[in-house]
């Protein structure tokens, strides 16, 4: 099977900054889905961002689906977290659903088949009884599918997912999970989280990222125990210490 | 106020008519700019902008008297301070690595100083207190025709790019990943909002410009759950702030600026008094 995304020997660093990410080689076949790990300032964010071509290596290459990740965007939904977002602009759900049939369309409004498109996303993501709907008066969870739906509308074969379970409630969560399930058999999904809850469930790849990145298929992850994991903190962190001593890296000995 | 009507009426009071007439024209304008500079968050962009106009004058006055260039008008003057002033700061913005606000800060000032400068070397009398607190009963007929066109210049992009718009407004990311050139559509949107506010400084001068660009519209968004409404709104609402603030400007013998600032601010505590309300009630 061919790679989708395939980054041989990366570097990356702000103008002035240290190295954020270093020498990375990552492949990830085609149809694996993969969940992103790794601490605040690890360079997870970093990682997303180059694979949607916002930002550009200072060295190395990246190819998604073979192709630049800018000539690959079309093939790319992409899901930010959303407080990040303006939380009071003025726009309905469904207006935000059909943004990812944009690309479709370069002049003039979008077309009855656009809109059938976009309410099938919004249904499956559980939020087409919202469409008229300011996206403003949303909880955290409902506006978090509804940018799934958006993902979803660009017809995508990859999903990044940038902390989708930041900020939403438990109960959301669990329902937010099942959806990703259902998507995982579909398409590609990567996933970036410090909740390694995501890990234990139908993932193939565990891609730690801490300025170098290593990967990890899901069977041989199971230092921790999943449940603890799922309520307990403190285990997140010390699974993630000794993921990184597998890794080989600096924080080894911490 | 039946006086006000009155002497809108009588034949020697034109001005006052192209007062109100330019009241009606510039909504337009006002509306869909005024909601991109609040969604946009670009109201301090648009302070500096407005100052910088000043600088332009300051230098158009200078070389029309001083160079007897005579097709120097301030008018051109401001319009390439304004345009120049804003795509600098996009430019910065987009490519650059200095604080935003810093640069901001910077040009309103540096603006500001030049006009000023260029003004007290420029013989002859200079209205400058025209340019910082705005005269709207000194408008031309030219003025209405040049508000006509701005209007269209404004009006019909954002007919035609109206998703794109508003992805960008929502959401600048994504919409780039979507192939919409956001670099492009935010420069263009400072040279628009540029123009704007030149021409709005001859309503409220360049100290208030910044109150018509935003009350108008965040007042509509208090109403409002869509980009076009806010802008269709926003429009209404500006026509409706700058014909009220007339009229009472003209009742009270109170300059029509000011005056039609605080009618629009009144107005915007109302607004925003109503959406605590009907959040509240709706929880």
């Amino acid at each position: 099977m061919s790679s989708a995304i395939e980054i041989k020997d990366l570097c990356f660093n702000y103008e002035t900054s240290s190295p954020i990410l270093e020498h990375v080689n990552l492949a990830v076949a085609d149809g694996q889905s993969g969940c992103i790990v790794g601490p605040n300032g690890g360079g997870k964010s970093t990682l997303l961002k180059l694979m949607l071509g916002v930002l550009q290596p200072s060295s190395g290459a990246i190819l998604v689906f073979g192709k630049s990740p800018v000539e690959a965007r079309a093939m790319i939904g992409y899901m930010p977290q959303y407080h990040a977002l303006d939380p009071a602009f003025p726009v309905t759900v469904l207006e935000v659903a059909l943004m990812g049939r944009l690309h479709r369309r370069f002049l003039g409004r979008f077309t009855a088949a656009d809109r059938a498109a976009a309410m099938e996303v919004l249904e499956e993501t559980g939020t087409a009884a919202l469409a008229k709907r300011s996206f403003a008066s949303l909880s955290g969870g409902q506006r978090q599918r509804v940018l799934i739906a958006r993902a979803l509308a660009c017809d995508p074969r990859l999903l990044l997912l940038d902390e989708p379970t930041a900020n939403i409630d438990p109960g959301a969560e669990e329902q937010f999970y099942g959806t990703l399930d259902v998507l995982r058999k579909r398409m590609m999904v990567l996933t970036v989280s410090h909740d390694l809850g995501f890990v234990n469930r139908e993932v193939d790849l565990v891609i730690c990222v801490n300025r170098q990145v290593s990967v990890h298929s899901a069977g041989s992850f199971n230092a921790a125990d999943a449940d603890q994991v799922y309520h307990h903190k403190v285990n997140l962190i010390r699974h993630n210490h000794s993921c990184f001593c597998n890794c080989g890296g600096e924080e080894a000995h911490k | 106020m039946i006086d006000f009507l009155h002497t809108l009426a009588s034949p020697e009071m034109f001005f006052l008519r192209c007062a109100m007439i330019f009241g009606l024209l510039s909504s337009v304008t006002v509306g869909i700019i005024g909601t991109m500079v609040v969604t946009r968050r670009i109201s301090s962009i648009a302070g500096a902008v407005s100052h910088a106009a000043l600088g332009g004058v300051g230098a158009a006055l200078f070389l029309q008297r001083v160079c007897q260039l005579e097709w120097c008008s301030p008018m051109l003057g401001a319009v390439a301070g304004a345009v120049a002033t804003a795509l600098l700061i996009g430019c910065v913005n987009l490519f650059g690595r200095e604080r935003e606000d810093t640069v901001i800060a910077v040009m309103w000032a540096m603006g500001m100083s030049v006009g000023l400068l260029f003004l007290d070397r420029t013989p002859g009398y200079v209205d400058w207190q025209g340019y910082l607190f705005g005269n709207i009963l000194l408008l031309t007929e030219q003025d209405l025709w040049m508000t006509l066109l701005l209007d269209a210049v404004v009006l019909i992009p954002t007919i035609l790019f109206y998703n794109q718009i508003l992805a960008m407004s929502f959401d600048g990311t994504f919409a780039e990943l979507r192939g919409v050139r956001v670099r492009v559509i935010y420069l263009a949107l400072l040279a628009m909002t540029a123009l704007a506010i030149v021409l709005l400084i001859n309503v409220v001068g360049i100290i208030l410009v910044i109150a018509l660009l935003t009350l108008p519209a965040a007042t509509a968004g208090c109403f409002t759950r869509h980009l076009w409404s806010m802008m269709a709104l926003g429009s209404v609402l500006s026509w409706l702030f700058v014909t009220g603030g007339l009229a009472f400007s003209y009742c009270y013998r109170l300059p029509s600026g000011p005056a039609i600032t605080l009618v629009a601010a009144v107005v915007y505590v109302g607004g925003l008094g109503f959406a605590a309300w009907r959040g509240r009630r709706n929880r």
